[in-house]
């Protein structure tokens, strides 16, 4: 059965949706545990965790303070702007009805549970104390419609196009959070005697979920050179910018194979996976980190525009 | 809104006059006994949390930013005898039949008009009816390709036809999603009862569709079930008989004219649609031909159906047969086209159009149920036993105003069949809507259908918009 060029859109959005509500509970969760840890720096690091979100106007302009349950609330279920993570589940719900035909019974009704879940618990102001049990709700939900998908769904066009929504989505917020943070990262000689605190390296790596992972790897002393190549060049981690563009390449590449039909998309998807794999983290340093990430940035938008074209999304 | 029992004794279903268990009921009456009372209402919660897993939910018109609703569902099942069921399935075919031909015969000879049963004006001056239709003969000769006939009863072999529905009758999901839910929580009971099955609906009707292919259909026909879109209060079933036929589920602006065909727009181009499951007005379909502002419908696509590029089910302009000034008539279009007497009867109607009758309504409104000719699910309704004085005389000045808009029928003392409530079982009113698919070579009718359920006490307004309920209907095999 062909699929509907909205199909194909839907679901591309569907899962964009939901990896962007997922990664903003994430943002939230390492801003919570700074104002828990450190009092003090919480209030610039609401401020970081607005701008990565891509809201500062938006909040200032609803005189927002940055203090935490305001963030918070602002973040979780305010409707005023569309992004918080209640409108993007909402969206992503949207979207999954649309699609119905395509998606398993699964992951439909996963889907409306973490809908119905996120409603129930976001339809109030939020207490601080029910925080932690909010976010891991939202945690949870993201990981039964990501096993849903993965335990039932054909591996045709359709599972395809739900991916390229997830990891292009996923691309942009690694680069976001990078960047917002990116001074942190700059080689420490230019920093002699600043102040920067280390335990900030932490909560870049707490709002991308690889402390764990990045731990394993280097045991040591965090060194902020090894936490940017981590988070930009590393394959293994499935949240560093190589990772999702070479799965967004296989995505493609499985497209390519179905409709045996190469197409726009295909190329700027090699371009880019040619120069993240001849990268080194020494030369991204040199041309600068942020240059690196806003022209990443916008190469990844490109791209999601040209599928959005190639695979006809809208009429 | 509802009716109290009292004065009238109403005919249960379930238990007899003297309080044993009918004939129908029995195995079930047993087992029902058997049951802890707590368990079953736990299950009939369990069965809430599944319902609203699965997303059928609806959407309530004219309530602005409305939560979406589930419609009740009550957990004792309906049971029809194999008997009952011939009778009513035989009855439903020649209604069906009857429909099929008149809406052929309008649109070519109008021989009934001719013979003088019907009165012209009925369709000349019918909204439904369609000019562009006339002298067109619809792919496989089929206009009525999926009805559902709404059926009361008001005693042991007294069955009345309540209304045709020929458009786009909906429910056929709950039909399918109520007796799965029942299979998962009381699997005992099918192992005990021998109920026919209905999951095949979805199988029958894809078949049903692709036997009414267009001329210009090459291959294995590609069927399409056209939406409003997710906003519309039926989406769920949209996209439920889609997924379950497999189906592409579209709205119109998936679709253009390409080459003399309706096609659609994907992932590698259009592709044309042999077959579309519109569920979608007649005035929608086409802003080419109807209103010109539907931004859901298809623009050119009733010059490729004359041109035989697509089949559209329901046929457009099948809509007069199900009009309710028309449903007085039914009988008669029964004898005329079938030349036999109907089986199942219809309500007696008073057609508010002509003076004797519109006097009669009047001064007997707190005693007749008066609906819209054009209108449905339950909206623009009176209840007279249940109105109060204000409502009465508010309806009364409306109805003079617009008299051939309303009919007026008495109301009837439908049948009832116990619900589950914290008290035990109870009975409520309920009506039966059994779901017709007709292809160029057959009509198959699904065992059972929808049954609704007025929840409240007495109420005999069983429509989901207006507080209904649904519950499985079982048809027992011989």
């Amino acid at each position: 059965m062909p699929t509907l060029g909205k199909t194909a859109g839907g679901l591309f959005w569907m899962f964009r949706y939901l990896e962007r509500s997922e990664n903003l509970a994430r943002l939230i969760e390492a801003g919570l545990r700074i104002s828990l840890t450190r009092g003090g720096a919480a209030g610039e690091e609401w401020r970081s965790i607005i701008l990565t979100a891509g809201l500062t106007a938006a909040y200032e302009e609803s005189g927002g303070e940055y203090v935490g349950p305001q963030v918070v609330n602002f973040l979780l279920r305010d409707k005023s702007h569309g992004c918080s993570v209640l409108c993007m589940i909402e969206k992503a719900r949207d979207n999954g009805r649309v699609v119905r035909t395509a998606i398993t019974r699964e992951v439909w009704e996963a889907t409306n549970e973490t809908y119905i879940m996120a409603r129930t618990m976001l339809g109030r102001p939020v207490r601080e104390a029910d925080l932690p049990d909010i976010l891991a709700a939202i945690r949870r939900h993201s990981a039964l419609v990501r096993g849903a998908l993965h335990g039932t769904m054909l591996r045709n066009d359709i599972y395809n196009f739900a991916r390229l929504g997830t990891f292009l989505e996923r691309a942009d917020n690694s680069a976001r959070i990078l960047d917002v943070k990116y001074y942190l990262l700059l080689p420490s000689i230019a920093h002699v005697g600043s102040l920067i605190d280390h335990s900030q390296w932490d909560t870049v790596l707490r709002s991308l979920s690889a402390l764990h992972s990045f731990r394993w790897l280097y045991p040591g002393e965090s060194k902020p050179i090894d936490i940017a190549r981590f988070l930009i060049l590393d394959g293994r981690f499935p949240r560093s910018i190589t990772f999702c563009i070479r799965k967004i390449h296989e995505n493609l590449y499985w497209l390519e194979k179905e409709y045996g039909e190469r197409l726009a998309s295909q190329n700027l998807s090699q371009q880019l996976l040619e120069q993240i794999e001849h990268a080194s983290i020494e030369r991204i340093f040199e041309g600068g980190l942020h240059e690196f990430l806003q022209s990443f940035t916008i190469q990844n938008q490109q791209l999601a525009q040209q599928i959005e074209t190639d695979y006809r999304f809208s009429g | 809104m509802h009716v109290m029992a009292g004065e009238k004794s109403f005919f249960d279903e379930m238990y007899d006059e003297a309080g044993a268990p009918r004939q129908p009921f029995h195995i079930y009456e047993q087992w029902f006994a058997e049951q802890e009372p707590a368990k079953l209402l736990k299950k009939a919660a369990d069965a809430e949390d599944l319902f609203r897993k699965t997303g059928i939910t609806f959407a309530v018109y004219g309530q602005e930013d409305a939560e979406e609703r589930l419609i009740p569902f009550d957990i004792v099942p309906r049971i029809i005898s194999a008997q009952e069921w011939a009778r009513l399935s035989r009855g439903i075919e020649q209604r069906v039949r009857a429909i099929n031909a008149f809406l052929h015969d309008i649109y070519h000879r109008q021989e009934i008009i001719r013979a003088g049963r019907l009165p012209e004006h009925m369709v000349s001056r019918n909204a439904a009816f369609l000019d562009k239709m006339i002298g067109f003969t619809p792919p496989g000769g089929v206009y009525s390709h999926i009805i559902g006939v709404d059926l009361v009863r008001t005693g042991p072999n007294e069955f009345y036809a309540l209304e045709d529905n020929a458009r786009t009758p909906s429910g056929v999901s709950y039909m399918l999603e109520n007796r799965e839910t029942m299979m998962s929580m009381f699997p005992e009971l099918f192992s005990q009862i021998k109920v026919r099955q209905v999951s095949d609906y979805p199988k029958r009707l894809r078949r049903s569709l692709a036997a009414s292919a267009p001329r210009k259909c090459e291959g294995d026909p590609v069927v399409a079930v056209l939406t409003p879109g997710i906003f519309n209060s039926a989406y769920f079933e949209h996209a439920f008989l889609a997924d379950q036929m497999g189906a592409e589920l579209v709205e119109g602006h998936d679709l253009q004219i390409v080459g003399g065909r309706v096609a659609m727009r994907t992932t590698q181009g259009y592709r044309p649609i042999d077959v579309l499951y519109r569920r979608l007005d007649d005035d929608y379909l086409d802003p080419l031909t109807f209103r010109p502002d539907s931004a859901l419908g298809v623009p050119g696509i009733m010059d490729i159906y004359m041109s035989g590029g697509i089949t559209i089910a329901n046929a457009p302009g099948s809509g007069i047969a199900d009009d309710k000034a028309i449903y007085s008539y039914i009988p008669d279009i029964v004898r005329f086209y079938m030349g036999e007497e109907p089986i199942l009867q219809n309500v007696p109607t008073w057609r508010c159009s002509e003076p004797d009758s519109l006097a009669y309504v009047l001064d007997n409104l707190a005693e007749l149920v008066v609906k819209e000719v054009h209108g449905s699910g339950g909206y623009g309704m009176l209840v007279g036993p249940a109105a109060s004085k204000r409502e009465l005389a508010a309806f009364a000045v409306k109805l003079k105003r617009q008299p051939a808009n309303y009919i007026a029928q008495p109301t009837l003392a439908l049948s009832t069949v116990p619900i589950l409530t914290k008290k035990g079982l109870s009975p409520r009113h309920v009506d039966l809507r059994p779901f017709v698919l007709v292809s160029p070579d057959k009509i198959e009718i699904t065992p059972g259908g929808l049954t609704r359920v007025a929840l409240k006490q007495g109420s005999l307004v069983v429509n989901s918009s207006q507080g209904g309920g649904t519950k499985d209907s079982w048809v027992l095999e011989d």
